[in-house]
């Protein structure tokens, strides 16, 4: 039991320790820190693929301990944590990579890669943690690491978008623990369980359960960007791309995806939260927010501006997929947090290329560059046409699933809604396509770096080659047992089993 | 008899040491040494022995209380003694260097000074904290208050005086509220030994009075709000090391007379109101002090402001306590607090007093890419922010977490909401440093080297709280060892 314990321990200290010595690091030491980033990267996803097969074999995991009288601190392996942990860490064995290359010769990198590995940590930990207590200290830890990041360049925009990204995240913190506590002096310290722990309390304890998980949607809701919460995550975009493409797909907006996942399926569980009524307001934040994301990313001319409210969007499918009662759009919502994670990631691996390479930032620049960085682009546009749900592509299986699923569980109008956010997603991301590819290329790019072979460095070329290709796989083979989808169906099947 | 000598010792050896420091002024480092070195064996035998044994006394003379006078150790005089022992031996480490490296010209002079004074404080520290009887708490009470305002002084200039003066009429006036509340105590109980005063009390109105004088006197010299005002301008403008000890120490031994008064010998006297009241006042000092600090033009200012707001949480405990005696989380979460605080602080002021040497002012807004000469004390700095915010992992994180689910399931939910308040202010002011200290300028503030040692100190006190919220477990338990009346013998 103890050995099994320690290998999610292991897990986290992969990235911790890593991120200590790095911070220790002279600025000059540049290949030590690149072999320690890779190292503590490559045995975390060794680590996690060991978890993988340990879970196959039917091992349990489980690491607890007291860390205040009464108060378990708590980690464990289901199959939720182990959806998100999988994605978290092999998405940042390529963002590591990817910012290695992004930011050479850049200053203050020791410390930007010590806070880069507390951000992994912390957000495997969000992963791991199988109680409400160490899931709360996850998700502030991760706040606090992200910040630096963010202000990483310290120009006055950085600082300021920094100061509105700590701003919203810590009140939301600040929200989760009043509701966590409030929780824990009603319930104790229960671990996180399918179907929720709450039964006992529904008869007895209804409004304050109601009060409860707005609180905690309010939390947390600040991470995911759900309208009216979403205000820093335009603003965060100031950061540098490996940055960006951690805040979106692989740490803190993931985190808050998780978290509203975890809350409703493992606290409160889904029967019980449509039993007190609490489903339909989440399915309209969740609506709104997609809608609104979409809109105003067609107003966007910066590129990652446009990306950010697409995030806003997307990442509300998830929590879509949740206020939907019934197996099949569970699935739906779950499944995008794979998905969303490895096409957005893509997104921005390449928005930070066309600003490495020639100085591109805005769409109205894009003319035109897919003739100069025609792997960039290819990258690009499968992972835009995957948003858009193009058939044969990652976003399709949860657009299908979503609906499919609405249907069933009696909400019809929930394909409008897709429909409506397919349609302003191609209006949105076809015009940069047709600008990248159709249009003719400027006499001169605002600025032209050559890194010798490839278009652009190969440490920011493969990353998101990789991520695309991804994108690819887990569309066309979805229905393998090599793919998000089957490890979703595995988690829909335990929460609705009767 | 024999087995009672740690508790001597821990008093003595600082005692000793600051004599020999004054009378041979060019060893002052070797007796602080030295006196570290006993401190810390005779704690470590002493926390075995109330481990294994409980509650450790010893009669000054043989002679028993009420006659004579009496020590004695519990659990919670434990953790303030291993708080202290933390504090002194970061504070003599900082110090070897930190007088050397000042351009000032009398630095000789001021850390000649220095040792002796700082060695007297730690003694009536200790011996404040293992007093058992409240004439002896006013005797090591004064002794604290003159080697502090002493301390003061000693950074020189101006200010440092003035504040220094204000510190001490304070400090006599407190003093002289106590002793009158120490007198109508012994009229009426014949007797001023805290465990036999708890059998003798009852709540009539000669009682009100002197808790009332003795109250007031604790709280102005435990600046809670509205009589903190001589708090700021003392603690910033003394010596680092010296800052250090005053916030992270000498405020808490009035505190920790006012937990014995109210809760071991007086519980019978204690009302729901008062408690409220006093709990009401640290609100408001949480508030109050933390809006001050965000508004406070320097870096030590800001990190005394951020004092006054953080005592003001160590008030939360009385209305807990007074709500259920035996409530073992609102005891550990309040203690748990303290100690937190007192690590943080003590590593904040260090590190504001590498800054303030290195760039030669602590004007914030002047502060800009401080980071660049000085990495490691703006990483401490920031550390230490996370648990005055009261973010996980830190000691504060576990403080609060307490207050908050005691608050919580007593129904007290106007604390939780000052409580989650003041933790945002908190991470606000901290960030006001902090977004200077980051900024990337063309002209990063022009700094000194500082002496490594000066900086590592700072950044290990700051590890401490940092990561204490996840070993909170151990040192909340020693509150309950040997110590049947504060909670009364029980779990929870």
């Amino acid at each position: 039991m103890t050995t099994h314990g320690l290998v999610l321990l292991g897990i986290l200290f992969s990235s911790f320790f890593t991120g200590l010595v790095i911070f220790f690091l002279r600025e000059d030491n540049h290949r030590l820190r690149v072999w320690l980033n890779l190292l503590g990267a490559g045995l975390k996803l060794i680590l996690v693929a060991a978890l993988l097969w340990g879970i196959h074999q039917g091992y349990h995991y489980q690491l607890s301990f007291d860390f205040l009288p009464g108060l378990p601190f708590s980690l464990g392996a289901d199959a939720n944590s182990v959806l998100f942990v999988t994605l978290s860490s092999f998405l940042w064995f390529w963002t590591t990579l990817y910012a290695v290359g992004y930011l050479e010769d850049s200053p203050h990198r020791s410390r930007f890669f010590g806070f880069f590995s507390l951000c992994v940590t912390a957000t495997t930990g969000i992963a791991l943690s199988a109680n409400l207590v160490t899931f709360l200290v996850f998700y502030e830890l991760l706040t606090v690491s992200t910040y630096p990041l963010v202000v990483h360049r310290g120009t006055p925009q950085a600082m300021r978008g920094g100061k509105i990204y700590l701003a919203y995240t810590l009140a939301g913190g600040a929200v989760l623990l009043l509701a966590v506590a409030w929780f824990h002096s009603l319930a104790g310290p229960v671990p996180f369980k399918e179907r929720g722990v709450v039964q006992t309390l529904i008869a007895a304890r209804p409004n304050e359960l109601r009060v409860l998980f707005f609180l905690f949607i309010l939390g947390i809701g600040v991470k995911a960007a759900i309208v009216p919460l979403h205000g820093w995550l335009p603003r965060a975009m100031v950061a540098p791309a490996p940055v960006s493409a951690l805040l979106h797909a692989v740490a803190v907006v993931k985190a808050g995806a998780f978290g509203i996942m975890r809350v409703v399926y493992d606290v409160y569980g889904v029967e019980n939260a449509a039993k007190l009524g609490l489903m339909q307001p989440l399915a309209l934040a969740a609506t709104v927010t997609i809608v609104y994301g979409s809109t105003l990313a067609l107003f966007q001319d910066e590129l990652k501006k446009r990306l950010a409210f697409s995030t806003v969007s997307q990442v509300s499918y998830i929590v879509l997929g949740v206020a939907i009662l019934g197996p099949i759009s569970t699935i739906g919502g779950l499944v995008h947090l794979v998905h969303q994670g490895i096409m957005k990631i893509t997104l921005f691996f390449c928005a930070g290329n066309y600003a490495e390479t020639v100085g591109i930032h805005r769409v109205s620049e894009m003319n035109g560059v897919g003739r100069r960085m025609p792997w960039t682009t290819a990258a690009f546009s499968v992972a835009a046409l995957g948003m858009i749900g193009v058939p044969l592509l990652a976003g399709a299986v949860t657009k299908q699933y979503l609906k499919l699923g609405a249907e069933q569980a009696g909400a019809p109008w929930v394909g409008w809604v897709l429909a409506a956010s397919s349609l302003l997603n191609a209006a949105y991301f076809l015009p940069i396509l047709w600008r990248a590819w159709i249009k003719e290329p400027p006499a001169r790019w605002p600025v032209e770096h050559h890194f010798g072979r490839w278009e652009t460095h190969w440490m920011l070329l493969l990353p998101p080659l990789v991520t695309a290709a991804l994108v690819v796989w887990a569309g066309i083979f979805a229905e393998s047992s090599f793919s998000p989808l089957a490890w979703v169906k595995l988690i829909a099947a335990r929460e609705f089993a009767p | 008899m024999t087995a009672s000598w740690p508790i001597v010792a821990l008093i003595l050896a600082p005692l000793l040491a600051a004599a020999a420091a004054f009378a041979l002024p060019r060893h002052g480092r070797q007796a602080a040494l030295l006196a570290n070195l006993v401190a810390a064996a005779a704690l470590a035998l002493l926390a075995r022995q109330i481990v294994t044994g409980g509650l450790q006394t010893h009669d000054i003379g043989g002679w028993a209380a009420p006659l004579g006078i009496g020590l004695r150790a519990d659990g919670f005089a434990l953790l303030m003694l291993v708080v202290t022992m933390i504090i002194a031996a970061a504070v003599s480490l900082y110090a070897l260097r930190y007088f050397l490296f000042s351009h000032d010209p009398e630095a000789a002079h001021r850390e000649r000074y220095f040792w002796p004074l700082f060695l007297f404080l730690w003694s009536a520290l200790h011996a404040l904290f293992l007093s058992a009887d409240i004439f002896n708490l006013y005797v090591t009470l004064e002794l604290l208050g003159f080697a502090a305002v002493a301390l003061v002084a000693l950074a020189g200039g101006r200010e440092a005086l003035a504040a220094a003066m204000r510190y001490l009429w304070v400090s006599l006036a407190a003093s002289l509220f106590y002793l009158m509340g120490v007198a109508l105590v012994y009229g009426q109980c014949a007797t001023v030994d805290l465990p036999l005063l708890a059998t003798r009390a009852s709540p009539v109105p000669t009682l009100w009075v002197a808790l009332a004088l003795m109250t007031v006197g604790l709280l102005a010299k435990a600046a809670l709000f509205p009589m903190h005002f001589w708090l700021p301008p003392a603690h910033a403008s003394a010596p680092a090391p010296v800052s250090a000890l005053l916030s992270a120490l000498v405020v808490k031994g009035p505190f920790y007379i006012l937990l014995r008064l109210w809760f071991e010998a007086f519980p019978v006297v204690m009302t729901p109101v008062i408690a409220q009241a006093l709990g009401a006042l640290g609100a408001a000092a949480i508030l109050w002090g933390s809006v001050s600090a965000l508004l406070q033009p320097r870096l030590k200012l800001l990190v005394a402001s951020s004092t006054v707001a953080q005592l003001g949480y160590l008030f939360l405990l009385f209305p807990m306590v007074t709500a259920r005696p035996d409530s073992f989380l609102a005891w550990s979460g309040g203690l748990l607090f303290l100690g937190a605080h007192a690590c943080a602080k003590t590593a904040m002021f260090l590190a504001a007093g590498n800054i303030l040497h290195a760039a030669g002012h602590d004007r914030i807004k002047d502060l800009d890419g401080v980071t660049h000469a000085l990495p490691i004390s703006a990483f401490a700095f920031g550390l230490v922010g996370l648990s005055l915010a009261g973010l996980p992992p830190s000691g504060g994180f576990a403080g609060k977490w307490l207050l908050l689910s005691t608050a919580l399931a007593q129904g007290q939910w106007w604390w939780v909401l000052v409580i989650l308040v003041g933790g945002l202010l908190a991470a606000a002011y901290v960030m006001r440093v902090l977004t200077h200290a980051f900024a990337r300028v063309p002209e990063p503030t022009p700094c000194e080297a500082i002496p490594p040692i000066m900086e590592w100190t700072a950044l290990a006190m700051a590890i401490l709280p940092g990561g204490l919220g996840l070993l909170a477990h151990a040192p909340t338990e020693w509150l309950r060892l040997g110590a049947p009346i504060l909670l009364k013998g029980s779990g929870l």
